[in-house]
């Protein structure tokens, strides 16, 4: 393989990647990468910064204190597993996947102080293929709530909430 | 220096799609295969996609993998068409898969099961169902039952077909539980 033939192939490699990203970006509720023309799905939960996630630990902690602003805790995943287990005082609102969730989400908080403190949590499956906690952590902030938190469940409500013996509550 | 800039573009590009490619197959801390005593599975009737009740105690005396699963959920729709395979292997031999739906609804399940043709019954789980299993707080769940209705495995996530498809010849051929 010629000094060209290489040329030519980092060259189409930039271009298919530059390609793919492009196309990902277009659509709304997922991010593709891209590796030798394979496309996959990224999951937009990762994106989240760090700073914009709260840890189990820590909201339990914010939960169980005397003092402090309690926050308003949202489940935006699967209304069956918010029967089965939820975070006492955490309402459902509805799959934000769905574009029907999202409304209802608006709804919830529309009359709401921007201010508010409002914790928002899935837990269906693991982090890094929630389809939830994204689409609602931006549909909050486009409305100007300026203390919204992700509660991060790396693998599901079950391991990292239930099985920890943190606080919990049933049925609707 | 102007020759190495190409290269060092290329790499950046295989290297980043590598670490997507590895976020994406990644499966996190917590989500292990674990092994559970051999109990019996708990009995439910519950309605498939016609309408029909299926109850689980009729299979007794086949080996049965009892799928939780949800059309929302992607690691369970990527373990849809394995099954789909599995049950076409090993059907005539005693298998029957089962899937419990944890959507809200039927139709997009009804849906889901034309486009991926699905070829095994596909019934709607509930809160209830979910707790005779223990909780079914994350998905999916899949459990092996042997052909005496005690379960014989229990699998937390997504895991390697090849698992699956190990304990289901153990099952078959066992005649009772794992060997």
């Amino acid at each position: 393989m010629n000094r060209s033939s290489i040329k030519q192939a980092i060259t189409i490699l930039l271009v298919g990647t530059a390609l793919s990203v492009s196309a990902v970006r277009a659509n709304a509720q997922t991010r593709l990468g891209v590796v030798s023309g394979a496309m996959f799905p990224i999951y937009q939960a990762t994106s989240l910064p760090s700073s914009q996630l709260i840890n189990p630990e820590e909201l339990v902690e914010i939960l169980q204190s005397p003092k402090g602003e309690k926050p308003l805790m949202i489940q935006v995943g699967s209304h069956v597993l918010y029967q089965q287990a939820h975070i006492p005082g955490s309402e459902y609102i509805g799959p934000a996947s769905s574009e029907r969730g999202l409304q209802s989400l608006r709804a919830r908080v529309e009359s709401l102080p921007r201010s508010k403190f409002i914790v928002i949590y899935c837990g269906c499956c693991p982090w890094s293929h929630c389809p939830n906690v994204k689409p609602a952590d931006d549909a909050l902030r486009a409305m100007g709530f300026t203390k919204v938190k992700v509660l991060y469940i790396a693998s599901n409500f079950g391991a990292d909430w239930v099985d920890k013996d943190y606080p919990v509550a049933k049925g609707d | 220096m102007k020759k190495r800039i190409p290269s060092a573009l290329a790499l950046i590009a295989v290297a980043a799609g590598l670490y997507f490619v590895s976020r994406h197959h990644a499966v996190p801390g917590g989500m292990n295969s674990a092994a559970i005593e051999h109990s019996l599975a708990p009995d439910f009737s519950l309605p498939d996609l016609t309408g029909h009740t299926l109850d689980l105690s009729s299979y007794r005396g086949k080996v049965v993998l009892l799928d939780f699963w949800a059309t929302w959920c992607d690691p369970c729709r990527d373990e849809i068409p394995h099954f789909v395979a599995l049950q076409n292997k090993y059907g005539g031999q005693g298998l029957q898969i089962i899937g419990v739906s944890m959507d809200d609804g039927p139709e997009p399940v009804r849906d889901f099961y034309q486009r991926f043709k699905m070829n095994y019954p596909v019934v709607m789980g509930n809160a209830k169902t979910g707790e005779l299993y223990g909780g079914v707080l994350g998905l999916p769940i899949a459990f092996l039952l042997g052909r005496d209705g005690r379960i014989s495995a229990k699998h937390i996530g997504a895991i390697d077909i090849s698992v699956f498809e190990k304990e289901i010849v153990s099952n078959l051929r066992s005649g009772v539980g794992p060997g």
